[in-house]
Formats: structure tokens, C-alpha cells, sequence
């Protein structure tokens, strides 16, 4: 993986000089809050419904055991003992202490690490395939463009005070596993007919309060422009992105407003002018980010073979890993979703055992998904049985990836500031509801996502089963969304029809899926059969 | 009754106004009636608090009681963690807030 070079760690930790120097001064009393909010807010810390959060950046997903481990130390040393993963693959820490920032800021430092840009109105932390560098289908490990576009967009001057956040995801797979059409710039890395590698450019994605499928805008950009037409892309949107209502300020309103036509000719006229700067790096800087992302050193002959007769392995073997390209080895997934459990919260525990499994078992690397489960992407068939019973005993072993179990969650009115409604109890009731292997096996892949307000950090919109908490006259309300997906063949979810309290919505739930599971024909997922049957059948079981 | 919360400026922890300072137990909140703005300018300009604001709550007799459920898991911890609230040992405190 991508290691700093002198410049990046001066970077980093210049910044982390900067920033104690402004909360000495915040905490002397020379800065007032309103002054100090947005040199926080740059650094990643928000104030949140009990204390300061600390988000910190994971770029695109990808961390070694040595970063792992200290994610983990800071969770026991300045936290409560456990921290939040996010659907932005990042992680968040609840209980941060003000002056406790400057020294956590200095730790991350030390490990290749930071918080910057995981707020405010700038480009934020690059998204990716959690699958990188491991999955057979892709056509070429989106890292080091992801890379790339990190050190382009890290204290890009222009786009620091954009009209609203930016949000950028890279993959290189026809499987989207990174809802890169609910991006702002969703970046699939494809092949030409020439065998050339380019770019192809959706723009305009997102969820929010008014979601949107983004188009693609370029179907092919070459790699010695991939710069420059990000920047085309940013520098239309930011001169003309709507700064005066917040609610209409993401690029998805205004590549709807302008017209996806009209918004790609002023990109290619930007394109044009910027051409004549000369602003892309050479290729041979990419050249050199893709030396940090060559494939570990495989075994060329270890064994496909696995030793199954334990049911508990097998069940996890067959739900939890994933096809690698590297005969004798797999992806291995682990959930952070155990029953009735919060999703993507882990212990400091759990945090540096996951960092000490990657190190022995894992080539050293370990993955955040959007999901917000962790990856091993490089696992030896021999070792996986050692591998998961570890992760078992710690309480991370479970076999629901994907399932009904498997759910996204945002933290919703129990931490968040911004939401309207509680997400993580209704999580909790509907694993629990659902908490039998069987009944997932009976179910399938389902994807439920929850958000507790209509930010939808939680996803709800991308869900097969989404779920929007609301405040209805000071109490806690939920709608039920069916329909949405975030792979290839993206789709927005659509209420049902009134919400419900929290009780009603798991019934609701439960409900959908046995229209499901009375309707399905072979092979179908739920998402399929919804599809085919439509919204009627599903309202009917619900309402009727 | 006014209740005037806000968060304490080194840990972020929420805060009650007792009338002669500040408390983490929003049973010792008070009634600021139209006080809260005076309040507030004095208290933040003090750096003894940020973010405050006034809401509305009442007095029962378990209590004081925020008005909105947003501002009574702000008064008593994550309802997900019984053990990160402020009665870790009652785990029916939770029901509180609903």
C-alpha cells in the first residue's frame, strides 16, 4: 500500500502543529467558538449529541495492521473503548476530549494517518472497492488512481470552500461494490477498445434529501488526463453550484438543473482551457503511486483445499469470504454486525486483534468497507480456519454477510446531532428479529440500510430495504423504502406508504420478506422479486 | 420552565445551567425563564461553555424532563450504551427518554 513520501508527512504533520497551536489559543480563551468551529470542523472534529467526535480518514478503505493497531490504541487511550467504522469507510471516536485532539492527531501522524477534510465543504475522503487489489473481476487495481486523486484533491486551494462536500469514488469492476453512482463523482476505470486504461465518469450521484442516479458524463478519459478533467468537473460545479440554499448546493442539483448535456459541454470547455495549463502530473507520478500497490508475494502453489466438517466455518466460509484472484487464497469478510449488536462499532480489543490477524494472516492489509465491516483481502485458504475461530472467540465471527443481518446503520439520534430519529435500536430489534442462520439462509442477500434522518448516511435509499427515521411531532417515526440497490444496476428505493413506530417498522420488515419469500422464483433475490412483482403485493401484506 | 443547556468546552460533555454554574445532571438544571440569552453571553464569553441554547422542560417528580427526546438522550447518554449513560447501573433508565 501507498507509503508517505517526505512531503506527505510534512504535510500531516505541520498540520498537527497547527492544529494544537489553535486549540492552545481555543482553550486560552484567544479564539471563540465561532472562530475556532471551522479550524475544528478541518481537522475532523465535530461536536456531536455528547461530546466531540473525531472522524478520521481511512483513504480509499485501505489500512495496514501497524494503522489498525493504532485505531485501536486510541479508542482504549482517548476514547471509551471502542470505535464507530462509517458507511465513508472511515472510523469515528465519540467521546473525544478537546485537548486530548492534538496528541491523537500526533499519533495518527505517526502511523501515516489524519483527520483532514473528513468535513467541511471540501473534496472528502476517496471511496474504492473494498475488494481492491484481490477481486478476480477487476480490470485493474483502482488504488493508485484513487491515490492519485487523494493528493490531488489534500489541500486543493480551489476546492477547500466548495458550495457544498464532495464525495469521489474509484472502482475497476463491473460488481460496483462501492455505490459509486451515489457519488458526487463516481469513477469506474475502464478498458478501450485499444486496450488502452482510462476513466469513465458518472457525475451527479447522491443520497441525501434529494437522491440521485448519477449520469455518466465521459465514457472514456485517458490516463494522462484524469487530472485535468477532475478538475473540469470541480471547477464547473464550483463556480456555479448553488452557495446561497445548502439544500440545493450538491453538484447532483446542478448537473439536474443544467442538464447533463449542458453541465458535460462546460466541462469540456474547462477541459479545454486547463489543457493549455498543463496541470496533470506526468504519468510517471502515477507510475510511481502504482509501485506501492503491486500484488503481496503469493504462494503460486498453495492449496484450494479446505477443511470444512466444522458447520460453524462452513456456514461462515460460504456466506463471509469471497473468490480471489490468486488461486489458494481468498477475501475474507468479517461482519461487524453480531446479533443485536451496533453496526460498525468495535472494541479496542477486537480493533488490534483484527490489526494482528492482517499482520500474520493477511499480507499485512486490512480494508474498511462501506458497509462497515472490515476486510482481509489476501488470506491463504491454509490459514482461514485459524483466522476465523480467533475472530470468533473475540465475537466477530459471524456468518451473515449480506443478509438481513448484515445492516447498515447510521448512529442516528443516539450520537448524532443531526438526526431525527434513533437507528441503531431498530438494527438491533431487526437482527434479533432475524438473528437465525436459517432464516437468513431462508431470505438470502438482503440489503437493509437505516438512516435516522434524511442525510442517509445510513444508505436507506440504496437499501432493498431502507428505513428513514423521522421526527414526527417530537416522536420518533419510521417510513419504510423498498427497492433501492447500489451495484451496477443502481435504483432508489420508494416508500411504502405511512410510517410506523419502532416496533411496527420490524413487523413491517418481517412482513416484506415474506412477501418475498411467498413470491420468489428460483435464483431470485429479494430485490429481484420486488422487481418483478412490484410495490402493490408488498403494500397490500403491510398496510392491508 | 427554560432550561439552558450547553457542552463543557474541554471534553464536549453536555451541561446544565444550575443558576450558579454548571452540572452534568440535568436534574439540577433551573428554571432560566427569559434569562437564557443574558445567560448564555455571560457564560460563553467566559469560556465556561459552548454551543449553549434554551429549551423547553418541566419539572415531574422523577425530575427534570427535556421536552424533546433529542435533548433527553443528550441529558442521559447513548440509550444503546446503558452502560455510557450517567445511570450505567439502571438499565431501565433508558426508558426514560422514550
Amino acid at each position: 500500500m501507498y507509503k508517505y513520501d517526505s512531503y506527505d508527512q510534512q504535510m500531516v504533520d505541520t498540520r498537527v502543529a497547527e492544529f494544537r497551536d489553535q486549540v492552545r489559543r481555543r482553550l486560552s480563551g484567544d479564539l471563540t467558538e465561532e472562530q475556532f468551529r471551522p479550524l475544528r470542523l478541518q481537522n475532523g472534529l465535530y461536536l456531536q449529541l455528547h461530546a466531540y467526535m473525531l472522524r478520521v480518514a481511512v483513504p480509499y478503505g485501505t489500512l495496514n495492521s501497524a494503522q489498525m493497531k493504532v485505531l485501536g490504541d486510541i479508542a482504549d487511550k482517548y476514547d471509551r473503548g471502542y470505535g464507530h467504522f462509517t458507511t465513508r469507510q472511515n472510523i469515528q471516536y465519540n467521546w473525544i476530549k478537546l485537548e486530548d485532539t492534538p496528541d491523537i492527531l500526533a499519533d495518527l501522524a505517526a502511523v501515516e494517518m489524519h483527520a483532514i477534510q473528513t468535513s467541511g465543504n471540501c473534496i472528502r475522503n476517496i471511496s474504492s472497492d473494498q475488494y481492491a487489489g484481490a477481486a478476480a473481476d477487476e480490470i485493474v487495481d483502482p488504488r493508485p488512481y484513487a491515490e492519485l486523486l487523494r493528493q490531488w484533491s489534500s489541500f486543493h486551494p480551489e476546492f477547500l470552500t466548495l458550495p457544498r462536500k464532495f464525495k469521489i469514488a474509484v472502482i475497476a469492476s463491473e460488481t460496483d461494490r462501492a455505490a459509486m453512482r451515489l457519488h458526487d463523482i463516481g469513477i469506474k476505470m475502464v478498458k478501450n477498445a485499444a486496450g488502452e486504461i482510462g476513466a469513465q465518469f458518472y457525475v451527479g450521484g447522491g443520497m441525501g434529501r434529494t437522491p440521485m442516479i448519477g449520469p455518466m458524463i465521459k465514457e472514456f478519459v485517458p490516463l494522462d488526463h484524469l487530472i485535468t478533467y477532475s478538475e473540469a468537473c470541480l471547477r464547473v460545479y464550483n463556480r456555479y453550484g448553488r452557495r446561497d440554499n445548502k439544500y440545493k448546493a450538491r453538484i447532483k442539483i446542478l448537473v439536474h438543473e443544467l442538464g447533463k448535456d449542458e453541465y458535460t459541454r462546460q466541462v469540456e470547455e474547462e477541459l479545454a482551457h486547463l489543457l493549455t495549463m498543463g496541470i496533470e502530473p506526468p504519468i510517471a507520478e502515477l507510475e510511481r503511486i502504482k509501485q506501492y500497490f503491486t500484488d503481496p508475494a503469493f504462494e503460486a502453489d498453495a492449496s484450494d483445499d479446505l477443511d470444512l466438517s466444522d458447520p460453524d466455518f462452513r456456514l461462515w466460509v460460504e456466506r463471509n469470504t469471497h473468490a480471489h484472484k490468486q488461486a489458494g487464497y481468498v477475501i475474507a469478510n468479517v461482519s461487524l454486525k453480531p446479533v443485536g449488536g451496533i453496526p460498525g462499532d468495535a472494541t479496542a480489543d477486537q480493533i488490534r486483534l483484527m490489526a494482528q490477524l492482517a499482520k500474520d494472516y493477511s499480507f499485512d492489509e486490512l480494508r474498511v468497507t462501506h458497509a462497515q465491516n472490515i476486510v482481509f483481502p489476501h488470506v491463504k485458504k491454509a490459514d482461514l480456519y485459524t483466522l476465523w475461530k480467533a475472530l470468533d472467540e473475540a465475537g466477530i465471527g459471524t456468518a451473515n454477510l449480506d443478509t438481513v443481518g448484515d445492516i447498515i446503520a447510521c448512529p442516528g439520534l443516539d450520537y448524532c446531532s443531526l438526526a431525527n430519529a434513533r437507528s441503531i435500536p431498530v438494527a438491533q430489534k431487526i437482527s434479533e428479529r432475524f438473528g437465525s442462520s436459517e432464516k437468513q439462509a431462508e431470505i438470502g442477500e438482503l440489503k437493509l440500510k437505516i438512516s435516522g434522518c434524511i442525510n442517509a448516511c445510513g444508505h436507506h435509499h440504496a437499501g432493498h430495504i431502507g428505513i428513514l427515521g423521522v421526527d414526527k411531532k417530537g416522536v420518533e417515526n419510521y417510513q419504510l423504502l423498498l427497492g433501492g440497490c447500489e451495484g451496477a444496476d443502481t435504483s432508489l428505493g420508494k416508500i411504502t406508504g405511512p410510517g410506523f413506530d419502532e416496533n411496527g417498522i420490524v413487523d413491517a420488515v418481517e412482513k416484506a420478506t415474506e412477501v418475498y419469500l411467498s413470491n420468489k422464483q428460483d435464483g431470485e433475490r429479494f430485490l429481484d422479486t420486488y422487481r418483478r412483482i412490484g410495490m402493490d403485493p408488498f403494500k397490500e401484506a403491510i398496510y392491508g | 420552565m427554560k432550561i439552558l443547556t450547553g457542552n463543557d468546552l474541554k471534553t464536549g460533555a453536555v451541561t446544565w445551567w444550575t443558576g450558579v454554574g454548571w452540572s452534568l445532571d440535568v436534574n439540577d438544571a433551573t428554571d432560566v425563564g427569559d434569562e437564557g440569552a443574558k445567560i448564555i453571553a455571560r457564560e460563553e464569553g467566559a469560556q465556561n461553555v459552548f454551543a449553549a441554547y434554551v429549551i423547553d422542560g418541566e419539572k415531574t417528580s422523577e425530575g427534570v424532563r427535556p421536552a424533546h427526546i433529542k435533548d433527553r438522550i443528550r441529558a442521559l447518554g447513548p440509550t444503546v450504551r446503558p452502560d455510557l449513560t450517567l445511570k450505567p447501573s439502571d438499565p431501565e433508565a433508558v426508558n426514560w427518554v422514550i
